[in-house]
């Protein structure tokens, strides 16, 4: 089922990294979960492909969170965002990598908002860089936090909160070059506390193990701050593994997402290459390594994103 | 038995970790010395990882602060915002052990840039976990090899607090927790001060000179009264070290944590 990922082929052969969902995908679904909206437009039956569910829930200029905490990144429904050419989004992800370094260097992004950027046991993020030090392919915003800002302001846009309170931020530099990190006194004991605004994010975008026909999702191992993300945005779109008629035998505190606060599950085996997949299949560590050097000159960045993601089209349904 | 410069680096930070301790672990050096610990003299200490692994034993040294093995080997694994909410800011983690890229004689870490935030000469990763770390531990522990441009008289960025620029700040903000107490480096073993908060050298490594950390630090740093030899690796912690980074070579086709 997985695609080939292994680290002896040729960089230049180097097939890209997912599976696109077949022409029949079997999926899902619903549009969309009513937490945020005045009416519910819950519709059942939609059957989307990758194609598909990111040209009717990514549009241009969106703020678009896609997470994975170093497991389970989305690379496939990214590589479809770079396809179709997004254009000035707001990408937030805790820990950008190697998904949106490619993103921000194929000129989608428009603002980056984070907490720790960099490739996970190699070095730098050169697209990301290349666009901060010297605004290519353009300038890039950023708003950067620490993870416990980015944690809790998730959480609090999970839980419907205008911001998020916690203890931190005390003595440091970020809030004297972000603007949004403010600190209010505590009502009753009148301790100073850091305060964002809460993470709201048009679409969040996941990938997960598995779903089953009814677009329930279940999610397991490192697990992040997806549940998070998705339940703080107004659409979201899930990428899996493969689909079940049941999740079969399971903890009943499993974390599962329902499918109404999904608006689209597609299924992409192989979604998440080259970060792993728990149960599934292990991070690519030579993918990593070798995109150290491919994303230092733009000229060889710029070929892989074409060979690798601009002419690998998705199948058409 | 010879051992490199980075091995007595490892072994002495690894010491500073007792069996009781539950620690919170930075990704790279601090997680070489913090598993090394747990392998030999602290089997009973609990680390865990940002990304949720709680009481995690891996058998090879993760290359990401998110690796499978680290969620397969823990007592259990929760979500980001708990980890950060309920454990960390919840006071229930002894020790935060962190790097950084440039320390300064207060403790103060930067991990964000190098030169102006705006147009900086080096942009690095940013703060990760490490802010909040280092402010809601009990204690904190540094570990990073000694240089001049590592071991700054100014942070060009801060981006955890230490003790403060002075090393006055961290107490009349009020944050109950003791901040960094120890710096563990390459030549030798820096401790804070009691009442000035300032790093001085405590021990040197076996072989290394006064001179040589001078030479090293980019302020004029002290030592203190009385300055102790370390403890040169001992065979059983050479042994599981090497152990532990050719385990790691096998899986990952690199060592981590160098």
């Amino acid at each position: 089922m997985s695609p080939p990922c292994d680290a002896e082929q040729p960089l230049g052969r180097r097939p890209i990294t997912w599976i696109p969902a077949p022409a029949k995908a079997n999926l899902k679904t619903v549009t969309l979960h009513a937490m945020h909206r005045v009416t519910d437009i819950r519709k059942m039956g939609s059957f989307l492909n990758l194609a598909e569910a990111v040209a009717s829930l990514v549009r241009d200029g969106d703020t678009v969170a896609m997470e994975g905490f170093t497991h389970l990144i989305p690379f496939a429904a990214g590589h479809e965002v770079i396809r179709q050419k997004r254009r000035g989004l707001t990408l937030i992800r805790m820990t950008p990598d190697l998904l949106y370094d490619q993103m921000i260097g194929a000129g989608c992004a428009r603002k980056l908002v984070f907490s720790w950027g960099g490739n996970p046991g190699v070095g730098s993020l050169h697209r990301f860089r290349d666009a901060v030090e010297n605004q290519w392919p353009h300038p890039l915003e950023i708003e950067e936090h620490s993870h416990a800002a980015m944690a809790n302001a998730y959480a609090a846009g999970a839980a419907g909160l205008p911001c998020a309170l916690f203890r931190g931020y005390q003595g440091v530099d970020l809030p004297s070059v972000n603007p949004n990190i403010r600190f209010l006194a505590c009502p009753f004991t009148g301790e100073s506390l850091a305060c964002v605004p809460a993470l709201r994010p048009d679409v969040a975008v996941i990938h997960a193990q598995k779903a089953d026909r009814q677009g329930n999702v279940l999610v397991e191992g490192i697990i992040g701050v997806q549940k998070e993300a998705v339940l703080a945005a107004r659409r979201s779109l899930v990428t899996v593994e493969e689909v079940v008629d049941d999740f079969g035998p399971r903890t009943p505190n499993a974390v599962i997402l329902p499918s109404w606060v999904v608006t689209a599950v597609v299924l992409a085996p192989g979604g998440a290459r080259p970060s792993y997949a728990h149960g599934y299949y292990l991070r690519d560590n030579s993918f990593y390594v070798a995109w150290d050097e491919i994303a230092k000159d733009r000229g060889r960045f710029q070929a892989w994103i074409e060979r690798h993601i601009l002419r690998s089209p998705e199948l058409p349904a | 038995m010879t051992y490199t410069a980075t091995e007595m680096m490892t072994i002495a930070a690894a010491r500073a970790l007792r069996d009781d301790d539950v620690c919170f672990v930075g990704i790279g050096l601090p997680s070489a010395a913090c598993n090394l610990a747990r392998l030999t003299h602290a089997p009973g200490v609990t680390l865990i990882y940002e990304s949720g692994a709680i009481a995690t034993k891996p058998t090879v040294l993760p290359l990401s602060i998110g690796d499978g093995e680290l969620c397969e080997t823990a007592l259990t694994t929760v979500s980001v915002p708990e980890m950060f909410r309920y454990w960390l800011q919840g006071g229930r983690i002894t020790v935060g052990f962190l790097g950084g890229a440039q320390v300064d004689r207060f403790g103060n870490l930067n991990s964000t840039v190098i030169g102006s935030y705006h147009r900086p000469t080096v942009r690095l990763p940013g703060a990760g976990g490490a802010t909040e770390i280092a402010a809601s531990c009990g204690r904190v522990f540094i570990v990073m090899r000694h240089h001049p441009r590592a071991f700054v008289p100014k942070l060009d960025f801060v981006t955890t607090l230490g003790h403060g620029p002075t090393g006055r700040e961290r107490r009349q903000l009020g944050i109950p927790t003791a901040g960094p107490v120890l710096l563990v480096t390459d030549l030798g073993i820096l401790e804070s001060e009691p009442e000035s908060h300032e790093f001085v050298v405590t021990a040197l490594h076996p072989g290394v000179t006064c001179q040589q950390v001078r030479q090293n630090t980019g302020w004029n740093v002290r030592f203190g009264a009385e300055v102790r030899e370390t403890e040169p690796p001992r065979a059983g912690e050479l042994g599981a070290l090497r152990d532990l980074h050719a385990r790691t070579a096998l899986a990952h086709g690199r060592a981590a944590g160098e």
